[in-house]
């Protein structure tokens, strides 16, 4: 998760405190790891160093001065470019999981048994968040349904591959 | 509440379980996974007593269901056990609400008796307004809501489903899932769910694997609440 750009993005909905930055990222993006202030406020500090942000009107009060961002012209157009640019579909050709399926045919240990296991893992993670899913919200529904297309993927891996270990085996292992 | 001991069935010379062993708990959700031809669809119709397996043994609540006779079997599978298969399998001639009140009707119980107590599952899973209409007249998901409700409508004590999900689109099948989910943990009905989807099983409290005919536990027990 890029914090300077979620915070331009929700900068360019309208102009914001730090404070009110802070809680809206905690609220939609922040899943239980919340923004320290620290961050914050060093984030916006970057990104007014490097123009992509300025610093408004300040609202004097009881305690700290009341700092008003307001995203620039530099800063809408970085933002825009990151919104448009796809992630990378990274295609976890070395996963750890694929590392360790070889590593235990070359070893013979029982690589059916890793992958149950792996399988179990996955589908308790599954349920945890079916159940969220189920009794959450609409934003917790869809960040489940998110991870869940990803382990069903990595399920359907498992699968294929524990339908073709006696293959595997015969391509890793030395005769 | 369920159990199957050692089953073996083969079809002519092709086992299908080779020593199958797995027990549900009262109130427990199980999903029973395994690639096709696995041997998940003949495990459950060993424990709902359709299958009888050709050894090995099935318990239901204390009692041996592999030694009774057909009769004793048919009469338990109708009382106590509810059904959901792939495609609903509603009888096109009846109507969504006969076809609901069927497994009361077979169970002898009157028809304007059975049609009332058919009636209230349509408004629980979402069914309101289709009392009338016939299988051919329900959209994929309205027909396996039907078929759910036929499955819960005498309150069975376990609830067999063998990819309830199967012959339906992703939303449509979390939705018919979301419904036999909360249905049996508000009435306590076990659940025996043979799916191949994750998704669908990630729905269940445990999950176990058939793999050339016997059973691996994938996940662990859980304390139900």
């Amino acid at each position: 998760m890029s914090v300077p750009l979620t915070l331009l993005g929700l900068l360019e909905r309208e102009p914001s405190h730090g404070y009110d930055l802070k809680r809206d990222y905690d609220t939609y993006f922040g899943r239980g790891r919340p923004l320290p202030f620290g961050q914050v406020y060093a984030t916006l500090g970057r990104l007014a160093r490097d123009g992509k942000v300025v610093i408004g009107e300040v609202q004097p009060g009881v305690g700290p001065e009341r700092k008003r961002y307001v995203i620039t012209e530099a800063g809408a157009t970085e933002l825009d470019a990151w919104l448009t640019e796809p992630i990378e579909a990274e295609p976890h050709l070395q996963s750890v999981l694929f590392t360790k399926v070889v590593l235990a045919l070359m070893l013979d240990r029982p690589a059916q048994d890793y992958l149950d296991i792996q399988r179990g893992a996955h589908l308790e993670r599954m349920r945890q968040l079916t159940e969220i899913r189920r009794n959450g919200g609409l934003v917790d529904g869809l960040l489940a349904d998110h991870g869940l297309f990803h382990l069903e993927a990595d399920l359907r891996w498992i699968d294929t591959t524990a339908a073709r270990l006696d293959a595997l085996r015969a391509e890793v292992v030395r005769p | 509440m369920i159990e199957a001991r050692d089953a073996v069935r083969s079809f002519g010379q092709t086992p299908a379980l080779r020593g199958a062993t797995v027990a549900v708990a009262p109130g427990e959700i199980l999903a029973i996974m395994g690639p096709s031809g696995s041997g998940k669809s003949t495990l459950l119709h060993c424990l709902a007593g359709i299958l009888v397996p050709d050894s090995g043994e099935i318990h239901f609540d204390g009692r041996r269901l592999d030694t009774m006779d057909e009769a004793a079997r048919s009469a338990l599978r109708r009382d106590r056990f509810g059904f959901v298969f792939q495609f609903g399998q509603l009888v096109p001639e009846l109507t969504a609400e006969e076809n609901v009140a069927l497994p009361l009707l077979l169970g002898g119980v009157r028809r304007d008796a059975a049609l009332r107590q058919a009636r209230p599952w349509f408004g629980r899973l979402g069914l309101d307004g289709l009392e009338r209409r016939r299988s051919g007249e329900l959209s994929g998901g309205q027909a396996q809501r039907v078929a759910l409700a036929r499955g819960l409508v005498t309150s069975p004590k376990v609830l067999f489903a063998d990819e309830p999900t199967g012959s339906l689109d992703s939303l449509t099948g979390e939705q018919v899932m979301d419904q036999m989910v909360g249905a049996a943990r508000e009435h306590g009905t076990t659940v025996v769910l043979v799916t191949h989807e994750a998704r669908v099983a990630a729905y269940a409290d445990r999950h176990v694997m058939v793999r050339d005919g016997k059973v691996a536990a994938l996940t662990p027990e859980r304390v139900l609440s």
